[in-house]
This record gives C-alpha cells, sequence and structure tokens, in this order.
C-alpha cells in the first residue's frame, strides 16, 4: 500500500485558517492578532470585495514589512468609504492625492524614504481598475519604466462603482454598466480589443506582476509576501466583485470571484520579469454561463431569448486564458 | 503631530461609525448534525470523535467515541457503516473511512491500555442485564457510567453473544472482542456466565430494579427440504457457534450454504476456510436484491466462493442437491421456473434467519410479542414496565451496531425510569445537508484503502482479512472528515469578513460577531465550508 | 559670491544650497535649463543627499512632489505654460494637502495657439490654486526668492511658486551674487513637516470632507495665506540681515513718493518701466512705480497704502482675463475700493511681444492726459485684427486666426480660405 502523505489537513491552504497547520504556515488573515489595517466602522457596502481585499493584501503587506508600511491611495470607493471626515479606517499612515496620481505620489514617497535612508518602511500603492488601468495609467507606466520602489496593487471590480456603475477599460464584454446599458443591437459593453495591465505590467519587465482574487487567501498572501521580498516595481491586480455594480447577492462576492476564477475568465498568476512563473490551475472546471448567470449586470444575456452566441463569445474569451495561461490542472499533480 | 484640520485624521477613528445598524439579517453559529452521525443506529457523535482524530488527539478522540460507544475495536471491524454511507464527502470524492477510523482508535486504546473514566457515583440501583451480547453489554456499560450497578447475566460460558458465536474470526479475531469486554469488567461491569435466566419476573424480585433483555436470535430458522438420511443438512447458527467449540463442524468436501444475508456469506466463508473445495451459496433473488452487504459478497467471490443466483432448493439428496431456478417477476419476487439442475453437495447450511427464545418471558405480563420480536416503546420499554430489550429481539434490522445503539438508549430510559422521570430523548439539530455547506474548500483527498489480506490465506486461515490503518493514514482520513454542520475553527468566518466583525475567541473557543460592525452580509454563512452559520431576518 | 550667469543656472545653484531632497523633472521650456542643471549636480553627487526624478508628465511631477513631501522630504519642481496646467489638478492637491512644495514656473503663455514666448498667463490662472505666488524681477531676486520660498513654505506648511520670467529671465546671462551654503544653512532651517507619513504615528492624510466642513477647511486655508503677509516682510528682513540684500518682500516702490500717476506691474518689465520713469522724472513727470512681487496672498493694504495718493493707476500686465480685461489689475482695483481716483488696465508683452520703452513713453504721457482707454493693448496691430474681424464677419468658415494672422504679416504662404 502506497504512503500517503498527511500533506493536505482537511480543508488544506484553501480556508482562511486551519487549526491543523504549524504556526508558520497559517496565514495572517488566520490571527487574532492581525493588523486590521483598515478598520471595522468604514462604509463600504455589505459584503464589499474590495473592503476585503484592501484588508487581505494590506495586512500581509503589513506582516511582511513588520507594520513598516505607507499607502497611497487612489481616489475611488476605497478612499471614499475608508476616510470620509471625520473619520478614518486605516491603522497606517496613508495618503489619499488624486484619482489619476496614485503611483506618482508613492514614487515620491518612496523617494523621501530612500533620501532619508528608511529602507525598511515600504511603499504600497493601492487604487480601483478605473484609477489603475484609465486616468492612473500614465503614471503606473512611468512608475514601472522607472522601476521605482514600489508594490502598487489594483483593486479590480470592472467598473467605475464610486460614481454609479459606469464602464472602465476592464468592464467586461457584454457587461451593462451606466455607460454601456443593456440596449440596442449588441447590449452591454463591447467586445473590444480588451486591456489586460497586468499583462502591460509585464511588457515593462518590472520585477514581479501577479493577479489574485479575494477567493483565495493563501494565494494572494503569497503573493503580496513574494512582492515584499522584491526591491522595485511590482504590480498585483486583484479581482474585487462589487456586489453593487455586478448586480449580486452581497454573500456572493468571494463566490463570484471563485467563479471567475474557476471558469477561466480571470486568470491568476504571477511573474517575475516579465515571464510567467506560476498559475493557480482551476480547481473544479465551470461553464462561463456558472459566472455569468447570477450577475444582474449579465441578465439581458439570459431570459426568454439567451444570447447563445455572445454566451459562446465569453466562453471562447475564458478559453483561451485557459489556453494561454495553461489554467487546467494537470493530470495527478 | 499638529495636523491640519480636516484634511488628515487620526488612525482607525472609524470604529466610531457603527455600520451594525445598517443589518437586515444577522449571521448566527449553528450546530447542525452531521449526516454520518444521523445514521449511526450506536448514535455515535462521529463528527466529534473525529475532529479530535483530525489534530492527532487519539485518545481524546476515543474518549469522545465511548461516550455513546464501549466497543469501537469491534464496531471497527464488524460495523456496517451507515456513516459512509450518509457521509456528505460522497459528494466530493469519497466517503471518510469512518469505519477504518474508528477501528484504529479501538485498536491503540486496546495497545495503549486507555480505561474509562470513572463512573459517576454510586446509585444504589441494581439493573439485570440479560445478555453479554452488544446491547447488553452495551445498556450495562451505560447504566454503570451513570452509576447503577449492571449485572449481565450470560446462558454461555463466554461472552459476547452473537459477536462470539456468530460473527468468524477472519471478521473478529477473538483477542479484539475479549479485550473490550475486559475493559467493560474492569469498568464494573459484573457479567455471570453460565448464568441463563429463566424467569424475568422471578428475576425483578431478586432485588434488581429493572431488567433489560438483550438476549439476541439464537434460532435458526428453518425451510422444509426433503432430504434422505445420508445427507447432512445443517443450520448456519450452530456452524458458525460449533467454531468457538474447539470441534469444527464437518462440512465435507462440497458445502452449500442456502441463503442471501451476511451469516450465509459467513458460512460459506468459513467452510472454504475450513478445507471446503467448493463452497456454494443458493440463493433465491439476483444480487442486487441480495440482503448481504456487497462488500461481503465481493470478498466472497474473490475467495472463491460461488453463488448460485435465482435458485431455490427443492431436495437434498445423499451427495448432491436439487435446486430449481427462479425467474424475478415483475414484482421482483422470485417465481419457480421448472427447471430444475442436480449440485454436488455433502453437506448443506441453511442460513435462512433467526428467531429469539423468548421463553424466559412466558410469565411476564403485559409484554407484547409480534411477529417473533419483541415490541418496545420509544425508550425501549416493553410492556412490562421496567422491562427493557434490545438488540436482535427488538428489532428488525439486526446488526451489531443497532444492539449497541439500544443499550444506549435503554440505559437512558432505565435511568429515567429509575429516577422515575419520563424518558425525553435530547431534540435533533437540523441535519447537515451537502446543500448547506460550501464543500469547495476541503482539499482533494482520495479515501485511504484499508490492507487486504493475501488471497491464499484468506482461503485457509482465520486470520483478519481487512487490515487497519497505520497512524499516518489513519490521521489522513480523519482529516478527509468535512465537520459537517459543526464549527472546526477553520477561520473563514472570521477572514472573509470585510468588516472585520468577527471576534476569533481562541482555540477551541470558535467565534463571535460583532453586531456593532456586521452589515449582514452573508458572507460568512456563504463561505463557511460546514454549513455551521446561518442568516436569520433581524426583527423590527 | 559675484558671477556672470544664465538666470536658471543661477536659480539652480540657489535651489541646490537649500538641499532639496526631491527633484521631479519633466522638460518644458523655459524651465528646462533650471532641472537640467539640478539633475547634473545630483548624478554627480554635488547635490546630495537627493532623488532626481525623471518622471513621465508634468502631472506626475507635482504627484511625485506631493508624496515626497507628504513623507517629509523638501521636494522641488519647476515647469512653465501648458505644464503647469496639465498639473493643475495637483497643483490644487499639493496646496489643499498643505504640502510645502517649492516650484519654479518660468512664465510661459499658453495655447493654442502655441506659443513657448513670456507671460504671465500660465502662473496667473493658478492664482486660486492656494499656493503662494512671488515674482521675481531680476535674476537676482529669482535666486533670492527661492530660497526664501522654501522658508516660508516650510514655516506655513503651504507650497509656494516662484514666478520668474521665460527667457527674459531664465535665458538671460547677468550677474547674481550666490550665495554661501553657510548663509542658506543659517537661514533656512531643516524642514521639519507638520504632517508626515510615518508608520509609527500614522495618519491619514486627504481625507473626504463634505460640507459639513469643507468651507471651514477653505476658510482655514485663507487665513493662513493671510498670516504670509505678515510673515513675508519679517522673513525679507531676516535675509537682508543674512545676505545682506533687500529680495522679496510684499511689494516694491520706485519714485512714487510724490506720483501723480504710479504703474503698476511684476517681474521683469519692471526694470523697462523703471527706465521709462527715470527718463520721464527727469522731464518732471511726477510718475512713480510699485512693484509686486507678493501676487498671492495678495496685499491689499500695502498696495492701497502705496496707491492711495495718487491720482492715477495703470496696471500693466502679461495676462489676460479674457472677456474682462486684467487679471492683475482686477486684484489692485480691490485693493482701491472706495479711492476716487483713475484705474487703467494695459495687456501688454503677451507671448513674448516685446514691451519697449518707445511704446512706454507714449502709453504713459497717455495715462498723464487720462486719454487712455479703460483696457488698453500696448501694440496691438490693429489693422490686422480688424482685416481678421472683417474676414470672419464676411464668411462664417474663415480659417483658423492665428494661420490668418501670420499669413497677413507674411510669414507662411498658406492657400486663402
Amino acid at each position: 500500500m502506497s504512503f500517503q502523505p498527511v500533506k493536505f489537513y482537511q480543508t488544506g491552504t484553501f480556508t482562511v485558517g486551519n487549526r491543523l497547520l504549524p504556526p508558520e504556515e497559517r496565514s495572517v488573515q488566520a490571527s487574532a492578532r492581525r493588523f486590521n489595517s483598515i478598520n471595522s466602522g468604514h462604509r463600504a457596502c455589505q459584503g464589499c470585495g474590495e473592503a476585503l481585499g484592501a484588508r487581505y493584501a494590506i495586512d500581509a503587506a503589513m506582516e511582511a514589512a513588520d507594520g513598516q508600511i505607507i499607502a497611497a491611495n487612489a481616489t475611488g470607493c476605497l478612499e471614499v468609504f475608508s476616510t470620509p471626515y471625520p473619520e478614518t479606517s486605516w491603522q497606517i499612515p496613508w495618503i489619499h492625492s488624486l484619482f489619476g496620481n496614485t503611483a506618482a505620489v508613492a514614487t515620491g514617497v518612496a523617494a523621501a524614504l530612500k533620501v532619508k535612508g528608511k529602507r525598511d518602511v515600504r511603499v504600497v500603492a493601492q487604487g480601483g481598475d478605473g484609477g489603475t488601468t484609465d486616468i492612473g495609467f500614465g503614471c503606473l507606466s512611468g512608475m514601472f519604466e522607472r522601476n521605482d520602489d514600489v508594490l502598487y496593487i489594483c483593486y479590480d471590480n470592472g467598473g467605475y462603482m464610486n460614481t454609479g456603475v459606469q464602464r472602465s477599460s476592464a468592464t467586461p464584454p457584454a457587461a451593462r454598466t451606466a455607460t454601456t446599458m443593456a440596449v440596442g443591437p449588441e447590449p452591454g459593453n463591447v467586445f473590444g480589443q480588451g486591456k489586460f495591465v497586468p499583462a502591460i505590467a509585464m511588457a515593462h519587465d518590472i520585477p514581479y506582476v501577479a493577479t489574485a482574487t479575494v477567493a483565495d487567501l493563501r494565494d494572494l498572501e503569497a503573493k503580496v509576501s513574494r512582492a515584499m521580498e522584491i526591491r522595485g516595481a511590482r504590480y498585483i491586480h486583484i479581482l474585487v466583485p462589487c456586489p453593487l455594480g455586478w448586480g449580486t447577492a452581497s454573500h456572493d462576492t468571494i463566490r463570484m470571484a471563485r467563479l471567475a476564477k474557476e471558469t477561466g475568465i480571470f486568470p491568476v498568476f504571477e511573474a517575475e520579469h516579465g515571464e510567467i512563473k506560476s498559475v493557480l490551475t482551476i480547481r473544479r472546471p465551470l461553464p462561463v454561463e456558472e459566472y455569468l448567470r447570477p450577475q444582474k449586470r449579465y441578465a439581458h444575456l439570459f431570459g426568454k431569448n439567451p444570447a447563445v452566441e455572445t454566451i459562446a463569445h465569453i466562453q471562447a474569451l475564458a478559453d483561451r486564458n485557459i489556453r494561454k495561461y495553461r489554467l487546467q490542472a494537470r493530470r495527478g499533480s | 503631530m499638529d495636523k491640519p484640520f480636516a484634511i488628515t485624521l487620526d488612525p482607525g477613528s472609524s470604529l466610531a461609525n457603527h455600520t451594525g445598524s445598517w443589518r437586515t439579517f444577522r449571521p448566527e453559529y449553528v450546530d447542525r448534525l452531521p449526516p454520518c452521525n444521523v445514521a449511526c443506529p450506536a448514535g455515535e457523535n462521529i463528527q466529534a470523535w473525529l475532529f479530535h482524530a483530525e489534530s492527532g488527539d487519539y485518545e481524546a478522540a476515543w474518549r469522545s467515541l465511548v461516550e455513546n460507544n464501549p466497543l469501537p475495536a469491534i464496531m471497527g471491524r464488524v460495523c456496517y457503516h451507515p456513516c459512509e454511507g450518509g457521509c456528505n464527502r460522497q459528494h466530493v470524492d469519497a466517503a471518510v473511512g469512518i469505519n477504518s477510523v474508528e477501528r484504529f482508535l479501538g485498536d491503540e486504546a486496546n495497545k495503549q491500555g486507555w480505561k474509562f473514566a470513572p463512573p459517576a457515583a454510586a446509585t444504589g440501583k441494581r439493573v439485570l442485564v440479560v445478555g453479554s451480547g452488544p446491547a447488553g453489554l452495551s445498556a450495562a456499560y451505560h447504566l454503570t457510567r451513570m452509576g447503577h450497578q449492571a449485572v449481565i447475566h450470560e446462558a454461555a460460558p463466554l461472552a459476547g453473544g452473537m459477536m462470539r458465536f456468530g460473527i468468524p474470526k477472519y471478521r473478529l479475531p477473538r483477542e479484539v472482542l475479549d479485550a473490550e469486554i475486559n475493559r467493560l469488567v474492569e469498568f464494573g461491569v459484573e457479567i455471570q456466565l453460565q448464568t441463563k435466566v429463566d424467569d424475568v419476573q422471578q428475576a425483578l424480585q431478586d432485588g434488581f430494579d429493572a431488567v433489560f433483555l438483550g438476549v439476541g436470535a439464537h434460532i435458526a430458522k428453518r425451510a422444509y427440504i426433503p432430504a434422505g438420511d445420508a445427507n447432512k443438512v445443517l443450520d448456519a447458527v450452530a456452524v458458525l457457534r460449533g467454531m468457538e467449540d474447539h470441534h469444527a463442524p464437518l462440512l465435507g468436501r462440497k458445502v452449500v450454504v442456502y441463503g442471501g444475508g451476511n451469516t450465509a456469506i459467513d458460512v460459506a466463508r468459513t467452510a472454504k476456510r475450513l478445507g471446503a473445495e467448493e463452497s456454494i451459496i443458493v440463493y433465491r433473488r439476483t444480487r442486487d436484491k441480495m440482503p448481504a452487504h456487497d462488500f461481503e459478497v465481493e470478498e466472497a467471490l474473490q475467495e472463491g466462493i460461488s453463488i448460485k443466483w435465482l435458485s431455490t432448493i427443492k431436495e437434498a439428496g445423499e451427495s448432491d442437491i436439487m435446486v430449481e431456478k427462479m425467474a424475478l417477476d415483475d414484482k421482483g419476487f422470485p417465481q419457480p421456473t421448472g427447471e430444475f439442475e442436480r449440485i454436488e453437495a455433502d453437506s448443506v447450511v441453511l442460513a435462512l434467519g433467526q428467531d429469539a427464545d423468548l421463553a424466559l418471558l412466558e410469565n411476564l405480563p403485559g409484554l407484547i410479542v409480534e411477529g417473533g420480536m419483541i415490541q418496545v416503546d420509544g425508550g425501549m420499554m416493553t410492556g412490562h414496565p421496567g422491562v427493557f430489550a434490545g438488540g436482535d429481539m427488538a428489532g428488525s434490522e439486526r446488526t451489531v451496531t443497532v444492539a449497541v445503539g439500544h443499550g444506549k438508549k435503554a440505559a437512558r430510559a432505565i435511568d429515567a425510569w429509575l429516577r422515575g422521570a419520563a424518558y425525553a430523548p435530547a431534540e435533533k439539530h437540523e441535519v447537515a445537508t451537502i446543500e448547506r455547506m460550501n464543500p469547495w474548500y476541503y482539499s482533494d483527498a482520495p479515501k485511504t484503502m484499508r490492507p487486504v489480506l493475501d488471497i491464499i490465506r484468506r482461503q485457509s486461515t482465520f486470520e483478519e482479512v481487512l487490515g487497519g490503518l497505520d497512524e499516518n493514514n489513519a490521521l489522513f482520513e480523519a482529516r478527509r472528515c468535512m465537520s459537517c454542520g459543526n464549527c472546526f475553527e477553520c477561520d473563514n468566518c472570521y477572514g472573509v469578513c470585510p468588516d472585520n466583525a468577527v471576534i476569533k475567541l481562541g482555540p477551541g473557543k470558535r467565534f463571535r460577531f460583532n453586531f456593532d460592525y456586521c452589515k449582514g452580509c452573508g458572507i460568512c454563512a456563504t463561505e463557511c465550508p460546514c454549513g455551521a452559520i446561518r442568516m436569520v431576518a433581524e426583527e423590527n | 559670491m559675484l558671477k556672470q550667469t544664465e538666470g536658471s543656472r543661477a536659480v539652480a545653484e540657489a535651489v541646490a544650497l537649500c538641499r532639496p531632497e526631491v527633484i521631479c523633472a519633466y522638460p518644458i521650456s523655459p524651465q528646462t535649463h533650471i532641472v537640467e542643471a539640478l539633475g547634473e549636480m545630483v548624478k554627480d553627487g554635488s547635490l546630495a543627499p537627493c532623488e532626481f526624478i525623471n518622471v513621465e508628465s508634468e502631472f506626475a511631477a507635482m504627484s511625485v512632489a506631493i508624496g515626497a513631501s507628504a513623507a517629509g522630504a523638501r521636494s522641488y519642481t519647476a515647469t512653465a505654460s501648458q505644464g503647469l496646467l496639465y498639473m493643475a489638478e495637483a497643483v490644487y492637491n499639493a496646496s489643499g494637502l498643505g504640502l510645502p512644495i517649492v516650484m519654479t514656473v518660468a512664465n510661459r503663455s499658453i495655447g493654442a495657439p502655441i506659443n513657448i514666448w513670456n507671460d504671465h498667463s500660465d502662473a496667473l490662472s493658478q492664482r486660486d490654486s492656494g499656493w503662494l505666488q512671488l515674482f521675481a524681477e531680476t535674476n537676482q531676486e529669482a535666486l533670492d526668492l527661492h530660497i526664501q520660498a522654501f522658508r516660508l513654505a516650510e514655516e506655513l506648511s503651504l507650497p509656494v511658486m516662484v514666478c520668474m520670467d521665460g527667457f527674459i529671465l531664465t535665458h538671460a546671462y547677468e550677474r547674481v551674487d550666490m550665495p554661501t551654503q553657510a548663509q542658506v544653512d543659517a537661514y533656512l532651517p531643516t524642514y521639519e513637516p507638520r504632517q508626515v507619513l510615518d508608520p509609527a504615528d500614522p495618519v491619514s492624510i486627504g481625507a473626504m470632507v463634505g460640507p459639513e466642513a469643507f468651507m471651514e477647511v477653505r476658510y482655514l486655508a485663507h487665513a493662513k495665506q493671510l498670516q504670509a503677509l505678515q510673515r513675508i516682510p519679517a522673513f525679507a528682513a531676516e535675509f537682508r540681515q543674512i545676505f545682506g540684500r533687500d529680495s522679496g518682500g510684499l511689494t516694491h516702490t520706485y519714485r512714487s513718493e510724490d506720483a501723480e500717476t504710479i504703474i503698476v506691474a511684476m517681474g521683469s518689465v519692471l526694470g523697462t518701466i523703471k527706465d521709462v520713469v527715470d527718463e520721464m522724472r527727469e522731464e518732471g513727470h511726477k510718475i512713480g512705480v510699485l512693484g509686486i512681487t507678493l501676487f498671492r496672498p495678495f496685499p491689499i493694504a500695502r498696495v492701497r497704502e502705496g496707491l492711495q495718493g495718487a491720482k492715477r493707476v495703470v496696471v500693466l500686465e502679461k495676462s489676460m482675463a479674457i472677456g474682462l480685461g486684467g487679471i492683475l489689475s482686477t486684484n489692485v482695483r480691490m485693493a482701491l475700493s472706495g479711492l476716487h481716483m483713475h484705474g487703467y488696465t494695459v495687456i501688454a508683452g503677451l507671448g513674448g511681444r516685446a514691451i519697449t520703452k518707445k511704446s512706454l513713453h507714449g502709453l504713459f504721457r497717455e495715462a498723464e492726459q487720462d486719454a487712455l482707454e479703460s483696457v488698453t493693448f500696448l501694440d496691438l496691430d490693429w489693422a490686422m485684427v480688424n482685416k481678421q474681424l472683417e474676414r470672419e464677419k464676411a464668411h462664417r468658415r474663415s480659417g483658423p486666426v492665428a494661420e490668418n494672422l501670420l499669413r497677413d504679416v507674411g510669414i507662411v504662404a498658406a492657400r486663402n480660405y
């Protein structure tokens, strides 16, 4: 009888914690003494994926940097719900300047720390997809190109949710937003060329690029930790479902992120110096319909006359991701 | 720092904003009943003892297990583990090998010499337990735990009932049986062997405050088969019992076993081990209708037992028998076809079921017997107050596990009765069905197969067929448990809350919601792997 | 130390003496020479420790400065014209956050039509941004004002814009007295930020403020700027003590004691004006000058004090409020509220148009006769303007204005529309 190593503990590393793991292998979020970098009392919607993603990421960065983190934050939901006068939820030094300049502000902070010899204090920049892939893109690219010592984290919820759910360059095809209404012959957002900023970040050959979702905490934390081991420009793109913008139940936030990953809609991988180093393979393969159907922003694809071709088109995009990023789990692995 | 007004704020000050007021639904931690526990006839809290086994604390696991069942080493061998049939893990990959872990714990207890925790203070009450089979042992054990004095009267020279005289050694080695019985004796259960109770009425007058009957069903059912004198027609009970008597029954080279239950299989396999060249089971229906457990049928087939399906024995001759082929009708009942066949046979063993010997109850008023079984109420009490019954004599499903469950239930009812209280079984939680869980989180972990004895040795010796798990495998198998419906402190709720509104109370203490900040989004409930959180509407 | 050098170089050296810690650079004429010189100093190690960051836009330049300043570093950048407009959002943000950044604006016009030459349109477009704005008359003053700017910015925790005329000053070689490092160190203490991003004492900077406190925040910004009116004369006095010369302050008057006509202006044009005033004084004209060094906060009391004895005020400005007239003059008029005197607005020198002594002589004489229009455009080519106006009257699709005008003066040979 072959020896079966006791490696996976019940839920292994899929859940946040696991009482059976040795302490050094436990997640940051499982700790009763975690930082809670973003505190209770913030005004994010019920079930906000961004609030969750931000705490996951910044707490992990705090752990990696021994609490020595300064964050720059773009205008957007995260900023608005966390710091309305007279209260802030942040427990770390934090600055919000503008919508489109966060990468540059972070560069400035990093430069100040460098000139002052504070090597142990690390800089994180964070913003939503609008502040990252659209208005902040110039500053982001500049920061990448200069290889400034900044970890930039994009919380991608696929639109300008703070202003009332408008389309961004990260809004997926066919999705309904306030500026891509579900009307006309091709309802919802266009099937454009797409703008996958992680790939663009990789094109800068920066030391580290990764994607993650709020559905895989351990993976997310590992990526933040890895990023914090590296100096220079680093980019992590985290998918954070938005109950408001996606039209999903508040309790389904993590489930939606999981479905995005499991259907291949959102590839989860990491890359160093422009080359992919690892991918998170799909555990339980599912058709994209499973991901699309629970979201009201895709409601026009279903109903009496399902938009079979549109769904097939989206499936084809997911399949392309699966091929391109090799998301299919290999047998026996 | 001389902070600019309004633009610059003190850290973490949002705690002043109690977002709990947004809530329309609130999460609640619940304990739901795991399907394994629901399915266990012995009423074991399987999920609870697996919880300890998962962390490698086998003694705690064993102690948790024996709160309900004092015979884990036996159970880990002879139980048909309906728990595994209920196990939610079958919807993920394959059911948890609960039975194999139970056996590991039982064996570990025997190896380590673990003793039961001391019983409660003596109540001064004496209870007569008739029969030392699983029902009697279980009843006596639980009564002893509660502080009552349990005295077992056993007619046979050795304790164990059908576990000793009905189950072959290759399934239950006798040292295992002895070890667990001895632990009970050391615990304070008094067993008087070769003490047959003929009159329960009398016993009640002999200083016992209550009686539990667990005499089993030892009388073989017969079928009329015309037979020549020379042919041996035996019954299964006698054959299996004879195996314990130092003079094994002489069955000959070719043995035919008639019947389709587990006993028929046991006899056929025993015959093989006794040297029969051919051991044939004759059964009137098909494999899928067979009452014997399929894995036992499979094991028998592996060992070279042949089974004649859709056949009845019409007559037994000197060296052969005549069987008639049957065909199933629309309703699945076998009907004769008129086609006959002769099969060589030195002996025929009838394994057609057993009846209970109810002679000792003859004088007892109020008793109701139906279909050869004594009728009991929800607390296992017969129609005669103070007389309880369980095991094969009181149930249609005759397994060791059911008997153990009867014993426990009866013990609780007897305890209530002795205190003059009404027996009220504990209220059951709602069942943790797979739909209430989020199984994505469980690691992929295929079931660990137990080692199986080499086929040659299986055909010639009474060595135990199925091996046990080693510690590593037992631990692995325990950790496949999904802890359905019961928090196992995976920290998911604590981690996934976007509002940090879950308070972690520390190892073993689980969690608490902070309703000052919980907005009621419900992510915790959706992402709880084991379904231990439910959302309820806020009042007002 | 006296030396003959380019204005940009002089400013760069002065900035370097202020020990900036983070410098952001993005090229735009005519400020390029300043950051080029600083870049070289950082690269060769003569300015250290200092991070010189080549950013990808002016917007990023100001944003990097914001981050650096918030993290406690003395931060500097320079820009002009379109660059200032491109960073405008961040310009407002820097002052709103109270970050003491110093920025040189090498004043240049704003397009379209694109034009690289000097006027004050760029800096004055940001007059309400919350920055302090200082205008230099000479290269010496430009150099000195930068040293004072850091002192002022850090004392008040507000950003300061030092404005110097593009090309006229930035590219002019003049003699300047370059202070020593010891002098600058004596004048400018180490930067002690009022608020700083520090893990040891975390704060959230840049909160969202709603109607309940927004006006108060704005008033406080106003009140803080007004404090500068008290502090600047003191800083200027201290500057005189250490460096031995007058520089900075709120305003400078020139031969205005008994003047009936006072010319108000900012920047390098004051030199030309003073020459004309000298010549007219010799001819017996009662004419003087009020030069404004501090445009924001606007020194209302000082301007009123300097002008109230005159019969008329001529505000000559290199900027224009299209649809109204002057910008500087509107500000001056506020200072003269309730005083009965003639006030004239003269728009001059836009896009680098030369302001000649000859033109000024004529202008000032007309003013003395009170023969000026209330808004006068100095040396405007009326023929050219009228021709275009006629053209537009005749044809709705009369073609691009700038090119029409250039063709009229024979500069481009383009086809007629």
